[in-house]
């Protein structure tokens, strides 16, 4: 008897991919006043995924929910995945960045411990999340949730497949792909050949108006995410000197020479 | 990129004389003292990863005792292999068959014990596939962050990484009594697998179970240059309009320049090119002597993966493209005759 998929799709809010980002003057974190951002591209797949599980019908999918946790603008985020397809969101709400204190952005380590009490909450047994999110490029959350919840993990997913309580997952490894299988519950990490994510269509975005959300703070998860790494500096990379251009396949080759790449 | 930590007495002497900055050395060096340093190194039947070594490499600018592990089956020989390996003082190997796969339910476990049992200061991984798998894991098991691809050691807490696909370069410090660490193998290339006289001695193995079952794996073969190493590669991108003109016009480019293959995102979805070849920040970083590329515009995310290259040469027929603002050499112009001509002209060469 196959359980019911109850899947935890965890969402970040980010600055835009397509923004390049800028470096505030204190020289302490990019500047993210006034920038647009958006759901992480990698949780876009995530969501996709989840409703394209509940859509397939190999397993009875109960409950499909967004989790995020940032300022009040995360909410957008999640109404973003509930247009998607998500039934339901939980907002943990956190200081507005740059507002002082401790405020700042939560690491992953702390958001894994958050997402453990999360999945117990709401009795998930699969958590589908981005394989890193593209403002701090980690690449963490979805193996530390695995190893605090001591569940197997599936990173960098590009095809899954669940049968009968059994999760096979085919992951983009270096020089190719390895499959690999579980048994739920289990976490997956997503990788952008997994789906092409939809747009929300109007419908549906005015039905996520009215989708629940609940607010939670920080203190109800109970747990130490109190911050592991002190930011020294956030500095601009070495500008490169590009920009010259030759006129033909001849000059190309003499001034790769004199460049010693030749 | 300087070695902190074994400078230190030079440096301490310097800084009193600089008493403007205040800095935390005298606990540094009580901590330089302490310094060990596990590096956890690959292996694929019965073979040594060169790539992985960079965690050695990052390992020597740390100072201190460096300890290198290997785990899976008949893994003595790799062990021996590992042992030559230069700057390596000690090589902990766990001969278990069910490490073969480094599926990290297992591995982590393993880590973690070796960890505790050696006692251990920092844990470094190259910041591959099986890095980025692996050692978050360990690092929740320990209760301790990850900093995740670095680029740089500024001392034994403090360390440089890039975020935003490269567009800001964090420096970080850790509070961690453990530091867990990914290092990007191109900031801290493989030193010499000759040299080196380690000693061995056998691992823990807490022999925990796996819950994952490893199915299969299909990977690309190729005789060239491995892309995240080569020193030199060669690049397609959208421009090249379809596979079949992907497969026509690179490999014989890159193989008058005995160059390894790399694509972008675009060229990957498109179906040009294999998902392993995607050079970006989500795909491979690369840093080679040459990078060459054609039909790639430059977006952010691809300039992430290829950037640290020693010399870009781009060829686009879109003279605004954004890779002519980080081009060493730009050529305006249709690669569909350009790249050819080249081709030809290399081969000449030779």
């Amino acid at each position: 008897m196959a359980s019911k998929l109850r899947i935890l799709v965890p969402v970040k809010r980010v600055i835009d991919y397509a923004v390049k980002p800028r470096i505030n003057k204190a020289q302490t974190a990019v500047e993210t006043a006034g920038v647009k951002h958006s759901m992480n591209p990698f949780d876009e797949l995530s969501v996709e995924e989840a409703v394209r599980l509940r859509e397939r019908k190999a397993q009875e999918v109960e409950e499909i929910v967004a989790w995020s946790a940032g300022p009040a603008k995360a909410q957008d985020v999640l109404r973003t995945a509930m247009a998607m397809g998500a039934d339901r969101s939980v907002h943990v709400q956190t200081p507005e960045a740059g507002s002082g204190g401790a405020a700042g952005e939560l690491e992953p380590l702390g958001v894994a411990k958050m997402l453990a009490k999360a999945v117990g909450e709401e009795k998930s047994n699969l958590v589908i999340l981005g394989k890193q999110s593209i403002d701090d490029d980690a690449n963490q959350t979805g193996q530390m949730l695995a190893g605090l919840l001591g569940w197997p993990q599936a990173t960098q997913a590009s095809r899954v497949e669940i049968k009968d309580d059994v999760c096979t997952v085919t992951r983009e490894v270096d020089g190719g792909v390895e499959t690999l299988r579980a048994k739920l519950p289990m976490v997956v990490t997503t990788d952008l050949r997994l789906n092409e994510p939809r747009y929300a269509s109007l419908p549906n975005i005015m039905k996520a108006k009215k989708k629940p959300l609940v607010k939670k703070a920080l203190e109800d998860y109970g747990v130490d995410v109190k911050a592991r790494l002190r930011t020294v500096k956030v500095v601009e990379p070495p500008q490169r000197q590009g920009g010259q251009k030759v006129e033909d396949v001849d000059a190309m080759l003499s001034k790769l020479k004199e460049l010693g790449a030749l | 990129m300087f070695s902190t930590v074994r400078n230190t007495a030079l440096r301490q002497a310097r800084t009193q004389l600089r008493a403007v900055r205040p800095v935390s050395l005298p606990h540094q060096s009580f901590v330089a003292r302490l310094l060990s340093t596990l590096a956890v190194l690959e292996q694929r039947e019965g073979k040594l990863n060169p790539g992985s070594l960079a965690a050695v490499t990052a390992a020597q600018k740390l100072g201190g005792s460096i300890t290198g592990l290997v785990a899976g089956s008949s893994i003595k020989a790799v062990a021996e292999e590992a042992a030559k390996v230069k700057g390596l003082d000690k090589v902990i190997f766990v001969d278990n068959g069910a490490y073969d796969k480094g599926l990290p339910e297992n591995y982590a476990p393993l880590l973690v014990e070796n960890i505790k049992k050696g006692g251990f200061t920092h844990v470094l991984a190259g910041h591959s596939a099986f890095g980025k798998n692996l050692l978050p894991r360990v690092a929740a098991l320990l209760d301790v962050a990850q900093i995740s691809d670095i680029t740089a050691i500024e001392s034994e807490d403090t360390f440089v990484r890039p975020i935003y696909a490269g567009n800001a370069i964090l420096t970080v410090q850790s509070s961690d009594s453990i530091k867990i660490i990914t290092v990007r193998g191109t900031a801290f290339p493989a030193g010499e697998t000759e040299g080196g006289s380690a000693t061995l001695e056998e691992g823990v193995d807490p022999k925990a179970d796996t819950p994952t079952e490893w199915v299969s794996e299909d990977l690309a073969k190729s005789d060239r240059p491995d892309l995240a190493t080569a020193s030199k590669v060669v690049s397609g991108g959208r421009g090249l309009k379809s596979k079949e003109e992907f497969d026509r016009l690179m490999p014989p480019l890159a193989d008058a320049l005995g160059a390894a293959i790399g694509a972008s995102r675009a060229a990957v979805d498109s179906g040009f090119a294999d998902n392993s070849l995607q050079v970006g920040q989500t795909g491979k970083n690369v840093a080679p002597q040459l990078y060459l590329c054609a039909g790639i515009s430059g977006a952010i995310q691809h300039l992430a993966g290829m950037k640290d290259s020693k010399v870009i040469a781009a060829i686009n027929k879109d003279a605004d493209a954004p890779i002519f603002q980080v081009a060493d050499v730009g050529l305006v112009g249709d690669l569909f005759e350009k790249v050819p001509e080249l081709t030809e002209k290399l081969k000449a060469q030779s």
